[in-house]
């Protein structure tokens, strides 16, 4: 099955296993993760979970990919669009907040608590 | 109302009632048009109240019905029957109950009326009092017109209709129905001035101590369906006179004889304020003074004496008389004791309030030495004299903006403008007193001969009584209208609403020209006598034309009633009313059934005459002797010597012998207590389950709510480990 899922790859990535593609996918994960939680801008919040959408996204392709089935890739390429479209508005949603408290800070909203 | 008068309609139109062929006859159909007429009477003041009427118009309303009511009666008098007639309204409530000697009972109470010549005569005073005192209360009432004259008005006539319920009533329940209806009424109007707490306290006073009695009533009422299957007039005294049941079976028994008379004496006691029960009927006195006239001297309270005497056949069925004899104590030992307390006190409306229960005594009294034809008659003089004395009271309350106490008033029947209220005020206490060949003097004597007869230490109470009627009846009226002329005016008007005062003097009826002739005499007086009160600021109003005219009808009353003590061949005329009713007693002074009693080994019969003459006197010549003789102020006389050394006997007497008190120690207080025990109980322990119940969510809210801080990375934190949490848990799961 490993060696089905490698064949067609160019030889210097000929290495390159499932594992890797998923240890980058968690390392970016990870890393958006932690940035979300201990960032308060809300840019870079933002930004961080975008970081977290593509590793999920990176994962899907790969295991797409390890199966030798193009459903995973299909469904990244649904995901992206949605994700540019989400991206626009949680840009503007930045940029309204922004507005009300000249200020970026995500704990200035605490009271919108519920 | 619609019903009733379809009923008369039907009755009159002459279809025959249901329930015919027993012997009695059907008819007086017209008495039905007086139930009729008073529930009209309520529901024309009532709509004067919703048409917010300001003038008199439900005043004269009620005594043109009343008056209409009392020539219904009249009439109704005159045809003369002796025997009793059923006026059938319509069928109330009809249905079987149960098994019994093989077939189902049937239950019947229909709105009927059993018109006898006991109903006649309770209904001829009850209506024709009414209409007058009805006249009175028109003036009377004149400082509320508008809601409060509708209110009163109302009251006023559904307690006319409750009373011809009751008096009228063919079946027990159409009594009782009448029964409460009375009891709400005076509740009703004793309640009149509800701003006063004194007024609403007295109210429920009232109405509390008579469920007492009712609940006595409707046991009894039980106690007669169960024993005689039947709570119908007509066949129940019948079973009673043929001395068997419906089944054929002998009646009587402990519970026939003994426990069915008991608990209508029960009954007759809480309405007619005797024994224990008294002392709803002095506080009562709150209300407005034509209600204690009509309703707690003339009629309501003698309904006890009426429920006993319509039962009389109920109470002979005893042999013994035990429970009589029980009854003639109860209203012996009432009327001493209600005297004793009418002679220490100020009030003069409480005086008569405790005058009225010591009368009430003495009509127990005379039912309990099996005069029926005594107690009657008392009742019916009563109902003259003491509505006169109230009515008296009335006007000078009325016009001393409720004075009462007698040591500030003094001298009114030399005041302009209040010769009638003195003289009918005059005539009523010579009544009350039993002055010689007055009405009272006769109506008294029979109960004091018979009960002599019967039961000497009952009449040896009696005399003593009647001695001291006397004296506080006479003590009343020489302190208030003889003497020196001085007058303090009361605190308030009527103990009404403010605006009452400011009205007073500017509302334009008869009594105006009377008021400015006072002022000047007023003046003149301050001038040389120096007595005079508030001379000043304050002017007592004469009575106007109404309330003198009803004074002079009753006080004329009260002397054409006397010639009906030698009417015909049974005691009088009051005597062949009750000789032909359910009250007659058979062997009543059979000497071979009762032991015959002597005064002094002499035949009461021949000299209580005499004897009640001079006792009266006697009671009367003390009152002069201590409150009029060398009297110079209102507030002082030679009594107050005699009370000074009488010490702690006139304290216990001003005090009501504390029975307020003790009742408040051993019952309310008690009551109290166990009141606040389940008030605790509920609130701990009931409450407390239901706060237990909605307090543990609350508190697991308290405890998970500070999660909820708007903190965007807590809430993230919180996701992050929830999906770590389940990550493990699958991890888990699946290795």
């Amino acid at each position: 099955m490993m060696t089905l899922a490698q064949s067609g790859f160019p030889e210097v990535m000929s290495q390159v296993t499932l594992a890797h593609y998923l240890f980058v996918s968690g390392a970016m994960f990870t890393i958006g993760l932690v940035g979300f939680l201990t960032r308060r801008n809300l840019i870079i919040m933002f930004l961080c979970t975008e970081l977290m959408f593509q590793a999920a996204g990176i994962a899907l392709v790969a295991f797409g990919r390890f199966h030798l089935d193009f459903t995973g890739q299909t469904f990244v390429i649904f995901v992206l669009t949605v994700a540019a479209a989400e991206a626009a508005m949680a840009l503007a949603l930045v940029v309204l907040l922004f507005r009300r408290r000249e200020s970026l800070d995500a704990e200035a909203w605490r009271e919108m608590r519920g | 109302m619609q019903t009733v008068l379809a009923g008369i309609l039907a009755a009159t139109i002459g279809s025959p009632p249901e329930g015919g062929g027993d012997g009695v006859a059907h008819g007086a159909t017209a008495m039905l048009l007086v139930p009729a007429l008073t529930l009209l009477g309520v529901v024309l003041t009532g709509l004067c109240a919703a048409f917010r009427v300001k003038n008199k118009l439900p005043a004269w309303i009620s005594v043109g019905l009343l008056a209409a009511s009392f020539v219904i009666v009249l009439k109704t008098y005159l045809e003369q029957s002796t025997g009793v007639r059923i006026a059938h309204g319509f069928e109330w409530i009809t249905f079987s109950l149960g098994q019994h000697n093989g077939g189902p009972i049937p239950f019947v109470a229909n709105f009927s009326l059993y018109v006898d010549s006991l109903t006649l005569l309770w209904m001829l005073f009850v209506t024709g009092l009414g209409a007058l005192i009805a006249l009175y209360a028109s003036e009377y009432m004149s400082h509320d017109v508008g809601a409060g004259y509708c209110r009163f008005f109302a009251a006023f006539n559904l307690f006319v209709f409750s009373m011809s319920c009751l008096v009228m009533a063919d079946n027990l329940l159409l009594l009782f129905l009448g029964w409460e209806g009375v009891g709400l009424c005076s509740y009703l109007l004793i309640g009149y001035f509800y701003k006063k707490p004194a007024a609403v306290a007295a109210a429920k006073k009232a109405f509390i101590m008579n469920r007492i009695g009712d609940l006595g009533l409707v046991l009894g009422m039980m106690g007669t369906f169960v024993a005689f299957g039947t709570i119908q007039m007509v066949p129940l005294f019948d079973m009673i006179s043929r001395g068997v049941d419906g089944a054929g079976q002998p009646i009587g028994g402990t519970w026939v004889e003994w426990v069915l008379p008991m608990l209508f004496t029960v009954g007759a006691f809480g309405k007619s304020a005797q024994l224990f029960f008294y002392v709803w009927l002095p506080d009562a006195m709150e209300g407005p003074t034509p209600v204690s006239a009509l309703i707690h001297a003339a009629t309501m309270v003698t309904a006890g004496v009426f429920l006993i005497a319509r039962m009389m056949p109920l109470y002979t069925l005893d042999e013994s008389h035990f429970i009589l004899s029980a009854v003639a104590w109860s209203g012996a030992i009432t009327a001493f004791w209600a005297a004793t307390i009418g002679m220490a006190h100020f009030d003069i409306k409480r005086i008569m309030g405790y005058s009225t229960v010591s009368q009430l005594g003495f009509m127990f009294a005379g039912l309990g030495v099996m005069t029926s034809t005594g107690a009657a008659f008392h009742v019916f003089t009563h109902a003259f004299f003491k509505a006169t004395l109230f009515l008296a009271c009335g006007a000078v309350m009325h016009g001393f903006a409720g004075q009462l106490d007698l040591r500030k008033l003094s001298g009114l029947r030399k005041m302009p403008g209040w010769r009638i209220v003195a003289l009918a005020m005059l005539v009523g206490a010579l009544n009350l007193a039993g002055f010689p060949l007055l009405a009272g003097y006769w109506s008294k004597d029979i109960i004091l001969a018979e009960a002599f007869v019967m039961n000497g230490p009952v009449g040896w109470i009696l005399l003593l009584t009647a001695g001291l009627t006397a004296y506080y009846t006479f003590r009343a009226y020489f302190r208030v209208f003889e003497g020196p002329v001085e007058y303090h005016a009361g605190d308030d008007h009527h103990g009404a609403d403010d605006h009452a005062h400011d009205r007073h003097g500017h509302d334009g009826h008869d009594g105006h020209d009377a008021h400015d002739a006072h002022a000047k005499a007023e003046h003149g007086h301050e001038g040389h006598g120096g007595h005079g009160g508030h001379g000043g600021e304050f002017h007592p109003h004469a009575p106007g034309w109404a309330i003198n005219l009803v004074l002079t009808v009753l006080s004329v009353g009260c002397f054409a009633i006397i010639p009906l003590t030698f009417m015909g061949d049974h005691g009088g005329w009051v005597g062949t009313m009750v000789h032909h009713s359910t009250a007659h007693i058979e062997h009543a002074g059979d000497p071979a059934l009762a032991p015959h009693g002597t005064f002094l080994g002499m035949d009461p019969h021949k000299v209580m005459y005499y004897v009640s003459g001079i006792v009266g006197f006697v009671g009367i010549a003390v009152a002069w002797w201590l409150h009029l003789a060398g009297r110079t102020s209102a507030a002082t006389s030679r009594a107050d010597a005699l009370a000074a050394k009488l010490g702690p006997i006139v304290r216990g007497a001003r005090g009501r012998w504390y029975v307020d008190e003790i009742y408040d120690f051993l019952i309310c207080r008690p009551l109290w207590v166990l009141a606040h025990v389940f008030h605790q109980v509920d609130q701990w322990i009931v409450d407390g389950l239901v706060n237990l119940t909605g307090g543990l969510p609350r508190f697991v809210g308290a405890t998970v709510r500070p999660s909820q801080s708007g903190e965007l990375h807590g809430y993230a934190v919180g996701m992050a480990g929830g999906v770590a949490v389940l990550l493990i848990v699958v991890l888990l799961a699946v290795t």
